[in-house]
């Protein structure tokens, strides 16, 4: 395509987004509304996600050791558990650490432990983390069969649970955001649709004339980007706002937020490239299928 | 140049249009095509620009067969092709001037060379004067004569025109007529489906009559032959 045609389209394009005005700028306005709860639906799913992960790689076994157990047995032990494929490391824990890190977990009501001290009722540990942390459940179990160990202990049902309950957020977020997709493509199939029925007259004679289909979708897809774009100019302004405010409210008045959030840059960039791309999309395919049903080119 | 073997043309909803019409058109002829209207004229002249495709047979056009072309081929059948309609067709809000280079702008002619074939064929329909106007400022005859301009600004080998003056008066007819004869004299082919009574017998040139989706009549100086 020659640079001259290409403005050409591009002028059309603009000339088609005023001459509906009120139509694009309900489409416009569609697609920032979807832009904006998808961004906003993404930016959850995404910190989720990197919780999740977090939350993954935290999970640890503890295998309690016989009391009975002398040293070399416990060596034994040890070298056995690091010899299991799965497993990544082994750190050994005295019982004397299981307790102040109890006491710790518990805050003030863990003071009532304290009278234990003289009669420690834990057992020395081994805290084992998994490669994989799917992985946790039978690595659990096949510690458990060694010799010397007492008993095996790990946060199945708690994280079992909060993994389910992420794995929802995601799905119903993911389809929350392709429903709205959806909506949007639909609006600016419309709209296009609209300036195609404007210009029948004139698209007639153009392929009368023999104009290239090419020729005649062009403007129509330049629309639908144009729509597409502007649609995400305010979504992106109120993400990339409302992100540094979140971040900056966080740090400066609950610092003790249990979550980290994904840091500033480089995720809201993305986040923005994202939206645009998504954007163009909607418009691209917005227009393609108002072309497929009212151009027959 | 035009070459029709036994051509069919059925519509989805059952419409017989074309029941096997056989026809060859040569170079720089000057064709009627004349028949009661719903006798299958204008789907004759359709398939031509391949508006419509025939259910059975062939067409071929400058050596190319219409009726298996691919779609994408069609931009370059039509550009060999003028076509002109009973209502003009022309853009509004397009000057004359404007009007005409469409057709050139469309196929991305180049600026200088447009401006240059644009004139030409305003002087040759003689409204080089009336180039800035718009078309609701102009009369039937001179509407019509920029609907010509257009099509042949792109140098067509063949003029198809589908009642090119069924909405104007008689004399503005014979206008028309005048300029259709100078383009076939440049060695344009000229289709023209009619029902003027007085332009055929009168200007008298090779009529083809169609009815019921037949040729029953190709006479080299034929006449009108119905009854209007």
């Amino acid at each position: 395509m020659k640079i001259k045609t290409f403005g050409r389209h591009g002028k059309e394009g603009f000339k088609n987004l005023g001459r509906n005005g009120w139509m694009t700028f309900a489409s416009i306005s569609a697609v920032t509304v979807t832009l904006l709860l998808v961004g906003v639906c993404l930016a959850l799913l995404l910190n989720l996600n990197a919780f999740g992960d977090q939350l993954e790689s935290d999970v640890e076994i503890s295998a309690f050791v016989d009391i009975t157990a002398k040293q070399e047995q416990q060596d034994e032990l040890k070298s056995k558990i690091e010899n299991i494929s799965e497993v990544e490391s082994a750190t050994f824990q005295s019982k004397e650490e299981g307790l102040d890190q109890l006491i710790d977990n518990l805050g003030d009501e863990g003071e009532v432990f304290e009278s234990l001290r003289e009669e420690n009722p834990l057992s020395d540990a081994f805290l084992v983390k998994t490669k994989d942390p799917q992985d946790v459940n039978k690595v659990a179990e096949e510690i458990e069969q060694l010799e010397n160990v007492q008993n095996v202990e790990f946060a199945e049902d708690t994280v079992n649970k909060l993994f389910k309950v992420l794995e929802i957020a995601r799905n119903v977020g993911l389809a929350l955001v392709i429903g709205l997709l959806f909506t949007a493509m639909f609006l600016i199939s419309n709209t296009i649709k609209l300036t195609i029925v404007a210009r029948s007259h004139e698209i007639e004679i153009m392929k009368l004339v023999g104009a290239t289909n090419w020729f005649i979708r062009w403007p129509f897809l330049i629309e639908g980007v144009l729509i597409g774009i502007l649609g995400a100019l305010i979504p992106i302004g109120i993400l990339i706002y409302g992100y540094y405010y979140l971040i900056d409210l966080i740090a400066n008045r609950f610092p003790t937020f249990i979550i980290d959030l994904l840091p500033v840059t480089p995720f809201v960039y993305q986040l923005s490239g994202l939206l645009v791309v998504l954007g163009v999309i909607i418009g691209v395919w917005g227009s393609l299928t108002s072309m497929r049903k009212f151009l027959k080119v | 140049m035009i070459e029709m073997k036994d051509v069919w043309k059925t519509y989805n909803n059952g419409i017989k249009a074309i029941n096997g019409i056989d026809i060859k058109i040569g170079k720089s002829e000057f064709v009627y095509i004349v028949g009661p209207s719903g006798a299958g004229k204008s789907t004759f002249m359709r398939m031509m620009y391949r508006e419509e495709v025939p259910t059975s047979g062939t067409i071929i056009i400058n050596g190319k067969d219409v009726g298996k072309m691919k779609n994408k081929h069609v931009p370059k059948l039509r550009r060999e092709i003028g076509v002109v309609f009973q209502d003009f067709k022309l853009l509004p809000k397009l000057t004359v001037y404007e009007n005409v280079a469409f057709a050139l702008e469309v196929i991305e002619e180049s600026k200088a060379s447009t401006r240059k074939r644009v004139m030409e064929v305003l002087s040759l329909v003689n409204l080089k004067n009336k180039a800035r106007f718009l078309p609701d400022e102009l009369s039937g005859g001179e509407q019509q004569r920029v609907s010509i301009a257009r099509a042949i600004v792109n140098n067509p080998s063949i003029l198809l025109t589908d009642e090119p003056t069924g909405n104007l008066d008689p004399e503005t007819a014979w206008g028309i007529m005048d300029l259709l004869d100078q383009i076939n004299n440049r060695g344009t082919t000229v289709i023209m489906a009619t029902h003027n009574k007085d332009i055929v017998n009168t200007f008298r040139k090779r009529v083809i009559a169609i009815d019921g989706g037949l040729v029953t009549r190709d006479e080299a100086r034929g006449e009108y032959g119905y009854e209007n």
